[in-house]
């Protein structure tokens, strides 16, 4: 379990993460969503002790991350933030060997080369394995990064933005892959996605973030509503379910209908209205 | 593979078929190839004499060459760069700084007198203290652009030479004199017992950083992956830039300032090694840098009649690939 309480990050007089507390049980895909600067990031990188925070405290399991051994921690817990730029010439295999780093160091046992050939696989990268990445696209470097953090092999899997970068084809099979590490693996998957509509399909569990502080936590069907969105994101998104998902609709201009000139519960929208009902972006005046 | 993505140079379209090691083995090849044209070329005369003489400079440029390059390599992964070295940074300034105020506080009678030993430790301690000084204010907490460093370098390497420069100002002729022979790299004049001495520390040194190449290999993915893969970011990097800047300011102290030999040797290095693991980009740009002093230096002796020093040679070269490099940076 990922135990945060009263964590406080500060830059300047700035408060990015505002005395935040949180609890993620193992197990299961939880998504932190919110808009920019909600602290989303910032939260994600203290749990994997990339940033110190200035007040309170964040244990995984029973290691306190601020004081635990680094190299232990990295056993338990691994992060992907969003990929940089590499100076090195490195092969896909290079990578995901890298990820075996906190348990054999430089050196590769059997079970190393086991754990190794199962990221691949699991990424998909049998045809890329021993290609350069910097003569890779942004996709394929980023299944590769992700393949090293499954290399690594352990309980907890933080992700910042892994869908970055990818196609909707890709962004799906990533998708997949870290339903089926939370599934098949037990393994707590944390994500921390921008498309909502991702997090309502896919999360057990999403975490609503604005302003540095936590405005909600629950499973999709009680994040997914039309009030609490407002609030999150300062936008009016139109929820629909759709086989038992809700999707909001921040797609579309903010739906006001032409006929009636709301975009309320009463609106002929709501109606069942069989014939296409003109939208439009601004409540015309009545002639 | 190569049918997929195209060859960006005949570099890497050749390097395909090489594996890493076959190419050091390459390295090494070239090395004592011109170590064996150094030492046996146009031999006439007392042959003892000869070979004794040659055999200095040849430990000399050896020690330098390897120390320079695998400490150029090592502190390009730990600050995340492939644009500095510690030289470019303002070692070299700082070296004839110290060089400068030392005749000017001691005089040159004393200068004289102190003894190799002494002499040697003072520049060594006294580069490697404001260097790692330097270094940890730099690089000390979080990831600062590579630019910014560069400046950092550029202005305190101005800032040193400007001073040393009014230091030679205000000294006398022949103090004078004594300063310019410090100041230029030279493997002619090498102090024998120094040369042992440098290679223990060497071999230490290089040894310390060979056991350490699974910890640099994780730390060329940056510092948040290398954190999330548990390498202790601070100690590490401490100690690497510490170990780095030791190599780089023994060299220094052996024979001179040699500013972008680091730079080149690593570049190429980057470039033929085929992979950017450290088990061979290290010693690959420690051959190199070998092969750079070595062969240079038989070339002037033997072809060109020795028309000009090394040093000038690899400055003029090496401050073109520098400026090359900064642009092509700049542009992608």
């Amino acid at each position: 379990m990922i135990l945060v309480s009263g964590v406080t990050k500060r830059y300047g007089k700035t408060a990015v993460v505002d005395d935040v507390s949180l609890q993620l049980p193992r197990g299961g895909v939880t998504a932190i969503v919110g808009a920019n600067g909600a602290g989303k990031s910032t939260l994600l990188s203290m749990i994997a002790r990339l940033l110190d925070s200035d007040a309170g405290s964040i244990t995984v399991g029973d290691l306190d991350v601020a004081t635990c051994d680094s190299r232990e921690l990295a056993r338990r817990l691994a992060i992907l933030r969003q990929t940089n730029d590499l100076q090195s010439r490195l092969t896909v295999a290079d990578l995901v060997g890298f990820g075996r780093f906190p348990h054999s160091g430089g050196r590769h046992t059997a079970t190393d080369r086991a754990a190794i050939e199962q990221a691949i696989s699991w990424m998909n990268l049998h045809d890329l394995r021993d290609r350069f990445l910097d003569e890779m696209s942004g996709g394929q470097r980023q299944r590769a990064f992700v393949a090293m953090v499954l290399a690594q092999d352990t309980e907890y899997l933080l992700l910042d933005e892994p869908l970055n970068n990818l196609d909707v084809a890709h962004a799906h099979a990533m998708l997949t892959t870290l339903r089926r590490a939370a599934d098949e693996l037990n393994k707590t998957v944390v994500i921390v996605v921008h498309d909502i509509n991702y997090a309502s399909c896919w999360a057990d569990q999403i975490v609503a973030m604005k302003n540095g502080v936590i405005r909600a936590v629950g499973s999709p069907r009680e994040i997914m509503r039309r009030p609490l969105l407002k609030d999150v994101f300062e936008l009016d998104i139109e929820v629909v379910e759709l086989r038992g998902h809700r999707i909001a609709h921040f797609y579309l201009p903010v739906p006001i209908c032409a006929n009636c000139n709301s975009a309320n519960e009463a609106c002929c929208l709501n109606r069942g209205v069989s014939e296409p009902v003109p939208l439009t972006l601004r409540p015309q005046v009545a002639s | 593979m190569s049918a997929t993505s195209p060859p960006t140079s005949t570099v890497t379209s050749r390097s395909r078929s090489l594996t890493p090691n076959k190419r050091l083995v390459l390295g090494l090849a070239v090395c004592l190839l011109a170590a064996g044209v150094f030492m046996l070329a146009n031999l006439s005369g007392n042959l003892g004499f000869v070979l004794e003489l040659r055999g200095r400079k040849l430990a000399a440029m050896v020690l330098v060459g390897w120390s320079t390059g695998v400490a150029t390599v090592a502190f390009q992964t730990v600050t995340n760069n492939r644009l500095l070295t510690p030289s470019i940074m303002g070692l070299d300034a700082l070296y004839v700084f110290i060089q400068s105020i030392l005749v000017l506080v001691l005089g040159i009678a004393l200068v004289g007198q102190v003894g190799a030993y002494p002499m040697f430790f003072l520049n060594v301690g006294l580069m490697l203290l404001a260097a790692s000084a330097l270094t940890s204010v730099l690089f000390g907490k979080r990831s600062r652009s590579v630019y910014v460093v560069v400046l950092a370098g550029l202005v305190l390497g101005s800032v040193l030479r400007a001073l040393s420069s009014l230091i030679a100002r205000v000294l006398d002729p022949s103090s004078f004199m004594v300063l310019q022979d410090n100041l230029f790299a030279s493997f002619t004049a090498v102090n024998p017992q120094l040369i042992w001495l440098c290679a223990v520390i060497v071999a230490l040194a290089s040894g310390y950083l060979w056991s350490m190449r699974a910890t640099l290999d994780v730390l060329t993915l940056g510092r948040d992956a290398a954190v999330s893969l548990g390498v202790p970011y601070q100690r590490t990097m401490r100690r690497v830039l510490l170990v780095a800047t030791l190599l780089v300011c023994v060299s220094t102290a052996l024979v001179g300032p040699i500013t972008f030999l680091g730079l080149i040797v690593a570049a190429i290095a980057y470039q033929v090694s085929g992979t950017g693991r450290h088990t061979v980009t290290m010693p690959m740009a420690g051959l190199l840098g070998v092969a750079v002093l070595v062969g240079g230096q038989a070339i002037l002796e033997q072809i060109l009649g020795q028309a000009t020093v090394l040093s000038v040679v690899i400055e003029f070269i090496g401050g073109i690939a520098f400026i090359w490099l900064v642009i092509r940076k700049a542009s992608s």
